[in-house]
């Protein structure tokens, strides 16, 4: 039902002045936001400590006792559902699509602000169930994150009680949450922009931000469906991806089902996932290297083609995550194909953003750092991911440490940089302080070198032929001793990593309180939410009157002008130009850079 | 094509005279209710195009047994199936009568229609739930054949839309009670109108696709390349 | 500035890590040095975007930095530039494809001459199938599957009467003769990879798939599941060895057929007993042990365990370490059990004893060991019953000293290190998880309250 209560009206008395009604049932896109953020930043420490126990036991093999194979498997389970789905998907979208569509757009809300507050209320209650699955006998399910089937519902899987079934409860449940989230977020790009702001006027942000959701909106649905269909399997007996077969020694009573199937929804979910992660990443990075750059995103029209290309290719890519699966050997051919297409439109993406800063006035803010790693790890994740999207070379690769090397700096590293380069970025919009920057740099320093350190060297794990998902190697004929030696390496940069977050949540927590005060627009960018008459944006975002947009998102460095950005909602005839540009080309830059952002140190 | 020639504009360039611009008053209630609206009944065919593919996939494993096509399979016979059409039509015509009557704002029509509406709908329901009832004491259990575990995933799922959109419609009639406000039911019971339309279309799939017999799954298999 | 020195830092050391990095492919041992080529050939391609994109964006970082003065370009698109870039993308990723794709036709094509060997996987073990004579293999069912008829095999099919059987996690190949591997699942998603044959590909139960590859270089090479199969994933260890043609053959005829495995007679309890005389010195006239001997109870063990055992003592692939003391008493005993049907009839005997309850000598924590025993339980039953579906010996009942001695002798490698000790590399392993005496008395303590 469309609810307009506060979408286009600046009527003060909507806005609610109990705390409980501002804060916690509040239906204000700002608040919900940061709901979702803090709520995907606590499962992903979680996570985090996760990783960090798969990493002792990796790299310290019989040294903990309270690791043993089920523990290990089911921390390898849980640490990726979390990071993939409950922290990822809901930062990047039940986060900052939340906090930036309304604001980005000139709109006062979300079209359907009770529907978002009933979306964040119900991701968390999928929290809960997920979590509540460390606490029933058995605990969380064993099965990796991909869930296949048979095992994932049979005996000698830990969790294949109860843990499976919370995991498929709280996944059905985050659907319906992110369904909710997602309808608003599509709806509210189409119809509620501000006057003036035309499709090719939004931000790359928004750009991602909204392919990913109508991706989100059209991969869940597989997930739901192979969820159900477990679920069946599971309580009723149906035989929908089970086989006849002998668990443990008994014959089962299920008869005819196909678990390549199951494989099938999975990754038709599974692999536009990553483009939901992906996407917003792409959009978000884009608009801080253009705003810390000073200037406009080099070819911004192939920019938004390669994510609509991008959005529309991931949905026949799905088969290159099973090579090996066992389906019809000739899939290879198609999916390989389809695979290294889209190898294209994200090269140009890459090229874009290094064109961008080519001939630009780069300013090193810790946002833009993170950027810039950004573009490294992307560079590099993307390029191995040709070694596996090309079907014979997948083959000695797939299932080795490769892949594990791979998509942790594609899907893990990459997004993560974009991440913290946009909360670096939108911290003083936010919350109206600036983040500390010597401890934001230290963050990044630590973070970036570190996780070099720990998947360089994994990607030749893989080579060897170390398989993933192994709680112990043991003695083998044809791994080296060394390897162990390089395993632990990994997992000290590892652990080095995770305690760096700690400079970052403390850092969070410090500027919130003490950070120095960032001022409406301290980085000069052009994009609307930086203009807004309060910061942070009080309820309804635009006081009195909704802007209008009269240009497009990366009017940076425009020549002749004084400033060296002319945001979106200023007319043509109210920027300010300078004088005789052909003799004083030098004044003008001096001008400009004078204007230019400014950062407290 | 539209959407081409917007991904062509070149937006740092002067805007060309008659480019399309956002609304100039910001949102229009019932265009954002179509628009999410478009983009649910969206993410619901995919369901049901994902659940048909693995059921069109299914069929052809050696131990599925269709439901019908031989004499004493139970949809054979589909009286109850089409009566079961029958009352879905009957709550889709009801709704476009409630569009149609809020529209002209007469209260008399709408109690009617939204009463018939809801009613029929359940019908709809419960009569599902019957011939579920009767599958069972024929033996047909969920977990016997695959046949007969899709029958009722699928029902149920199309079930649990409808009664989705039930509480959709609760609500339209709720605010209707207290607020009196013709203009906003309009555009609800439009909007459920549509929905229900395409519940009542997905139906008329389901009902196709699940009483075909053995050879009409080989060959649509054959057709599709399983 | 550093972060521009730091990306070329990055660059530099990932060249020269994968240049003297001693971590790469191991040395292949299969036809397939087409699939090394096209990964070298990746390496090349995506090795130069690699370097230099990252090294043009560090000196984009240098040369436009922001200083006193500078102003950024404006600058929308430049089509040249981005048509340029496209279509050498486009090259790049041709130029990786095309190979990748005439060598993967290669993958799925099997010749004409391979022979066929089937691999079946089941939590947590291989086994494998050949033809017999008749060149065909029999059909199979998973609901066929009992203990006596481990592989599924339809009796009643002609064609499966000869099909020999290897009821080992070891398979021997045939040097330069392609062989088509087709993969069988009992129960779960597994995968058949070897790292030095490079191809690799799922075990789907209720389908059969396959790979083929020719072994081109003599030696043992590991099988390693590599499909998450459950808690014991990582123990699904196999073997293949090639050997010469005439090696090869030789191993091939000591394989049982299916009908021969059919014919096998259970072993007689009547016998058993009189042969039992001998072991009752050590054992017990029970089979209950002997702690002061180091006799192990016998009493209530499975026949099928005691039979592995004792010929795994008879071979010498048990108690020939040289630390085992007690083993290496036991293998002169064993090998007394010379007449064909010795060792049956004594398992069988064996298992008709009664077993009691053992009492507790150690005096761990049982409901710390209770924790440790979640994972032995997946195979061993949880009230230590033993299952015979997976090769796992009964634990309840035994005597905590004995189990305690044993788990030492996994763990320091005296036992189950031989590699003919088919389900050695499982418990060497998962011993590995109780890591001090402690956890080796509560585990013990608790399988004596089972």
């Amino acid at each position: 039902m469309p609810h307009t209560a506060i979408a286009d009206q600046p009527d003060e008395s909507h806005h609610p002045t109990k705390f409980i009604w501002k804060y916690i049932w509040s239906q204000d896109h700002k608040v919900i936001a940061i709901q979702y953020a803090v709520t995907a930043i606590f499962v992903g420490l979680i996570a985090l400590v996760l990783s960090g126990l798969m990493r002792l036991q990796l790299g310290f093999p019989n040294t903990f006792s309270f690791i043993d194979p089920s523990a290990y498997i089911q921390f390898v389970t849980m640490h990726g559902m979390i990071m993939v789905i409950y922290l990822l998907t809901a930062l990047f979208l039940g986060g900052f699509g939340n906090y930036l569509i309304p604001l980005m757009i000139g709109a006062r809300d979300m079209v359907f602000p009770f529907l978002n507050m009933l979306s964040y209320w119900v991701y968390l209650l999928s929290v809960i169930v997920l979590l509540a699955s460390f606490f029933v006998p058995g605990g969380p399910t064993g099965a990796g994150w991909t869930l296949y089937p048979p095992q994932a519902i049979l005996q000698g899987t830990p969790g294949a009680d109860w843990g499976i079934l919370l995991m498929l409860l709280s996944l059905a449940i985050f659907i319906v949450a992110f369904t909710m989230g997602g309808l608003n977020y599509v709806t509210t790009v189409l119809q509620a922009r501000a006057k003036g702001m035309t499709l090719m006027r939004m931000p790359l942000s928004i750009w991602g931000i909204f392919v990913a959701t109508i991706l989100g909106l059209l991969a869940f649905p597989a997930l739901l469906v192979s969820a159900i269909m477990m679920l069946f399997d599971k309580l009723i007996g149906t035989s929908f991806f089970m086989p006849a077969l002998v668990s443990m020694g008994e014959q089962l009573d299920y008869s005819g089902g196909s678990p390549i199937l199951f494989q099938h929804l999975f990754w038709f979910f599974g692999h536009p996932e990553v483009y939901i992660v992906a996407l917003p990443a792409f959009g978000m990075v884009s608009d801080v290297i253009a705003t810390h750059a000073r200037k406009n995103i080099f070819g911004y029209r192939q920019m938004v083609w390669a994510i609509v290309a991008i959005g529309g290719l991931s949905f026949i890519v799905w088969a290159h995550h099973m090579y090996v699966s066992g389906m019809n050997p000739y899939f290879g051919f198609f999916f390989a194909t389809t695979t290294l297409i889209i190898a294209v439109p994200t090269a140009i993406k890459v090229y874009n953003w290094v064109l961008t800063l080519w001939k630009g006035n780069i300013h090193l803010t810790t946002a833009m750092l993170f950027a810039i790693g950004f573009i490294f790890t992307f560079t590099h994740g993307g390029l191995t991911g040709l070694f596996l999207g090309n079907v014979v070379v997948d083959l000695p690769l797939s299932d080795t440490y490769f892949v594990v090397a791979h998509f942790h700096m594609v899907m893990g590293v990459s997004p993560i940089m974009v991440l913290f380069a946009a909360i670096y970025h939108w911290f003083p919009k936010i919350t109206g302080k600036h983040l500390h920057k010597g401890m934001g740099n230290a963050h990044f320093w630590v973070t970036f070198l570190g996780t070099y350190a720990v998947y360089l060297p994994m990607h030749y794990l893989g080579f060897l032929g170390v398989p993933r998902r192994y709680y112990a190697m043991g003695d083998t004929d044809f791994i080296p001793d060394s390897a162990q030696t390089l395993n632990a390496s990994i997992t000290v940069a590892a652990l080095i990593v995770g305690l760096a977050q700690l400079i970052f949540i403390f850092n969070l927590l410090h500027s919130l309180r003490k950070g120095k005060p960032a001022g409406a627009n301290p980085w000069g960018a052009t994009t609307l939410e930086w203009q807004t008459e309060h910061t942070p944006p009080r309820h309804g975002n635009w006081g009195t009157h909704l802007p209008e947009v009269h240009r497009w998102a990366y009017d940076y460095s425009v020549p002749n002008a004084k400033d060296d950005f002319i945001p979106q909602n200023v007319a043509d005839q109210d920027v300010v130009m300078v004088a005789v540009p052909e003799t004083a080309p030098l004044d003008v830059s001096q001008q400009a850079i004078d204007l230019g952002p400014g950062e407290p140190s | 094509m539209s959407l081409l020639k917007t991904l062509a504009e070149k937006p740092w360039l002067p805007p060309m005279a008659g480019a399309g611009f956002a609304p100039p008053h910001g949102l229009i209630p019932s265009a954002a209710g179509r628009t999410a609206l478009k983009f649910f009944i969206a993410v619901a065919s995919v369901i049901f195009f994902l659940l048909t593919i693995t059921f069109l996939s299914r069929t052809q494993y050696p131990d599925f047994q269709a439901l019908a096509g031989e004499p004493w399979q139970p949809f054979s016979n589909t009286s109850q199936l089409w009566l079961n059409t029958a009352i879905l039509l009957l709550a889709s015509i009801a709704l476009r009568w409630g569009v149609v009557s809020s529209r002209q704002q007469n209260l008399g029509q709408i109690t009617i229609a939204l009463v018939a509406a809801s009613l029929f709908s359940m019908m709809f329901l419960f009569a599902q739930f019957a011939v579920w009832q009767q599958l069972y004491s024929l033996g047909y259990f969920v977990s016997s054949n695959p046949a007969n575990s899709y029958f009722y995933l699928f029902t149920g799922i199309h079930g649990l839309h409808l009664l989705g959109g039930l509480v959709a419609l609760a609500r339209c009639t709720v605010l209707f009670t207290t607020r009196r406000d013709c203009t906003q039911l309009n555009r609800g019971l439009a909007l459920c109108r549509s929905y229900w339309d395409f519940l009542l279309l997905i139906w008329l799939f389901l009902f196709l696709l699940l009483t075909l017999s053995s050879a009409s799954y080989r060959a649509i298999a054959v057709l599709c390349g399983f | 500035m550093k972060i521009a020195l730091a990306l070329i830092f990055l660059v530099v050391l990932s060249v020269v890590f994968h240049l003297v990095s001693p971590w790469y492919l191991t040395p292949i041992a299969s036809n397939w040095t087409a699939i090394d080529d096209t990964i070298s050939l990746t390496f090349w391609v995506t090795g130069l975007v690699f370097i230099a994109v990252n090294l043009f964006l560090a000196y984009v970082i240098i040369r436009y930095r922001a200083r006193q003065g500078t102003k950024a370009a404006y600058e929308p698109e430049n089509k040249r530039i981005e048509i340029a870039l496209t279509v050498v993308t486009t090259l790049g990723v041709a130029a990786m494809l095309a190979p990748g794709l005439i060598v993967w036709d290669e993958v799925i094509s099997v010749p004409e001459e391979a022979h066929v060997v089937e691999a079946i996987g089941q939590q947590w073990q291989w086994t494998f199938r050949l033809p017999g004579d008749d060149g065909q293999l029999g059909t199979v069912d998973a609901r066929l599957v009992t203990v006596t008829n481990p592989f599924g095999i339809n009796p009643t099919d002609a064609n499966g009467q000869d099909d020999i059987l290897v009821d080992s996690n070891e398979l021997h190949l045939p040097i330069d003769q392609p062989v088509k591997v087709l993969l069988r699942s009992k129960d779960v998603l597994h995968n058949f990879a070897v790292p030095q044959f490079r191809v690799k590909m799922d075990l789907v139960p209720g389908t059969t798939t396959y790979l083929w590859f020719t072994p081109t270089r003599k030696g043992s090479f590991e099988i390693l599941c590599e499909e998450l199969c459950g808690l014991a994933h990582f123990t699904m260890r196999g073997r293949i060895l090639v050997d010469s043609a005439e090696d090869y053959q030789q191993w091939l005829g000591q394989q049982p057929t299916f009908s021969q495995s059919q014919q096998v007679v259970a072993g007689n309890p009547e016998q058993g007993q009189v042969a039992y005389t001998m072991c009752a010195g050590c054992h017990g006239q029970q089979g209950e042990g002997n702690q002061t001997l180091n006799a192990p109870k016998l009493a209530g063990m499975g026949h099928w365990y005691i039979a592995r055992q004792l010929s795994y003592y008879q071979q010498g692939i048990r108690g020939r370490h040289e630390k085992d003391i007690y083993g290496q008493q036991m293998a002169p005993m064993a090998a007394l059990l010379a007449q064909p049907n010795a060792i049956a009839d004594v398992s069988a005997y064996i298992q008709s004893l009664d077993s009691g309850p053992a009492t507790d000598t150690l005096g761990g924590d049982p409901e710390r060991g209770q924790g440790f025993y979640y994972t032995c339980g997946t195979c061993h039953g949880a009230v230590g019953q033993g299952n015979r579906g997976l090769n796992a010996p009964r634990l309840a009942g035994q005597h905590d000293w004995y189990i305690k001695r044993q788990l030492q002798n996994f763990k320091q490698g005296i036992r189950g290190k031989h590699k003919q000790d088919v389900y050695g590399v499982q418990m060497l392993l998962m011993s590995n998880i109780l890591q001090d005496e402690q956890a080796l008395n509560d585990i013990t303590s608790y399988i004596n309250t089972l």
